[in-house]
């Protein structure tokens, strides 16, 4: 296959997305656990803030949450600003946009996947921390967060791969990932199957990447619940 | 070996203790003293509201009314909206309750870690005890509880009496004024109660303060110095083994031994 001389973008592109995706799920899953924890909560203040969250960023598509953040950020941080009496334009950057819009989205559904695997914690666990007198945060970290992690796990390894191959909206925002580059090298080669072909391969590799990797993990959290008698 | 030196305050006090779920009213008012080295086994049919007294000691179970006091320091409590009493001071319920060992019918072992983390967990991360010093303290108490060799293996692979074994040593490794057990041998296989008990019955020996909840009648007489029996949300009957089994002034405490021979 003549690339002609496009590999090496390409691969900055892999690179590119590999850490969109990575920042941008770092702040979903952080985004995530903060939601299911304000929807599980006693307060009813917490808790609609946390449906609030996941219905309006779940009723929202992908693509216009980029544009949304992209080009509404800028508009707020220079409104926030003139508060202030700076006047100057600032923005977000796609990067940064992505890793905001991408994060969001990944949270607000791993809110629901957290939430389901909150309530299969059996209280037990937690008044065995108490009575041995574990704090609440020592309770949740030590004994809550493993426990829901493992049965998050399968869910949240799903969204993630949707997350990956959402990296490519970033795009239109001018962002240099997989998508990006190819359509740089298709319009300067006019072979768009060879180079489309090529971002499919890359996201497919990397899918088959993450899939290895969530096979490790789960394997990971399952310590000692195999061959485990109930 | 049993001193009762009343001059010191009471190991455990609770006064006139109350629990309502909804309108039904469990506990209707039970007081008990605990004095250093007394070995007090509640009984009482089930809903008699045993388990749920046991709980409320150590505010599992947040209680009604009543008043609740570890080795003479009252517990600080405040009143929700819906009438229950919780702790009021986050840091005073968490330390009384690592002086206070709970042992819970199904074991509630942490299935992600390892025997002897289950055991290291409360000294390391709530005693600030070196990790070194956890280690050969856990594995002591296991080597004492005999299941030693099991000290790497996970909650999940053991029976349901290792369990239990298993976790008495993770509540004796917090080094526990009183100990208290709810229902131990409940959810055991018929051939693991012994096994849990003669540990039980180790610990009675060496003069540990204890309240216990439990259907082992034969048991409860052996290692008791004191036996409730609870019926109804109440204490219908009060005094040593010999008393309360043989010789109840209680019809109802009569009836019911004579049913559970």
């Amino acid at each position: 296959m003549n690339l002609h001389g496009f590999g090496p973008q390409l691969l900055q592109g892999t690179l590119m997305t590999v850490r969109l995706a990575l920042s941008a799920v770092s702040v979903g899953l952080v985004l995530g656990l903060l939601g299911a924890i304000a929807k599980s909560s006693r307060h009813a203040a917490l808790r609609l803030l946390g449906e609030g969250y996941t219905t309006i960023v779940r009723g929202i598509p992908e693509l216009l949450m980029v544009l949304i953040v992209y080009f509404g950020s800028s508009t707020m941080i220079g409104a926030v600003l003139r508060q202030f009496g700076i006047d100057t334009y600032v923005e977000l950057g796609p990067f940064l946009s992505g890793t905001v819009a991408l994060g969001l989205t990944f949270g607000a559904y791993a809110t629901e996947v957290f939430r389901g695997a909150l309530l299969t914690v059996p209280r037990g666990q937690i008044e065995a921390a108490q009575s041995l007198g574990l704090g609440r945060w020592h309770c949740f970290h030590r004994i809550v967060l493993p426990q829901l992690w493992r049965i998050a796990l399968p869910g949240l390894g799903n969204l993630f791969m949707v997350l990956l191959k959402d990296t490519a909206l970033i795009s239109v925002v001018g962002l240099d990932e997989i998508m990006r580059k190819a359509q740089i090298a298709v319009g300067d080669t006019r072979e768009p199957f060879t180079f489309y072909g090529c971002a499919a391969l890359i996201y497919l590799g990397l899918t088959v990447l993450t899939s290895g990797g969530l096979m490790a993990l789960e394997h990971r959290a399952n310590r000692g619940y195999r061959r485990a008698r109930s | 070996m049993i001193t009762m030196t009343h001059t010191l305050p009471p190991a455990l006090q609770a006064d006139n203790i109350h629990k309502r779920f909804g309108s039904l009213e469990v506990l209707k008012g039970i007081s008990l003293t605990a004095h250093d080295g007394e070995v007090i086994s509640i009984l009482g049919s089930s809903g008699s509201g045993k388990s749920t007294f046991l709980r409320c000691l150590n505010l599992l179970e947040a209680p009604h009314e009543g008043r609740i006091a570890l080795g003479g320091e009252d517990f600080k409590l405040k009143r929700l909206k819906d009438g229950s009493l919780v702790s009021a001071d986050p840091r005073q319920i968490t330390r009384l309750r690592a002086s206070m060992g709970f042992v819970f019918q199904s074991f509630n072992l942490w299935p992600h870690m390892t025997i002897l983390e289950n055991v290291i967990e409360a000294p390391v991360m709530v005693r600030k005890t070196p990790r070194k010093q956890a280690v050969a303290e856990a594995e002591a108490l296991l080597e004492k509880v005999g299941i030693a060799d099991k000290r790497n293996a996970y909650p999940g692979h053991l029976s349901g009496g290792q369990q239990q074994r298993a976790a008495i040593a993770r509540t004796l490794a917090m080094q526990p004024r009183v100990l208290l057990f709810d229902e131990p041998t409940s959810a055991l296989d018929p051939e693991m109660v012994a096994e849990v008990l003669n540990v039980i019955n180790g610990l009675a020996e060496e003069g540990r303060t204890m309240l216990l909840v439990t259907h082992e009648m034969r048991f409860a007489r052996n290692v008791s110095t004191r036996v409730l029996f609870l019926h109804d949300g109440r204490i219908e009957e009060e005094g040593t083994p010999d008393k309360v089994f043989d010789d109840p002034a209680s019809p109802r405490c009569r009836q019911f031994m004579a049913s559970h021979r």
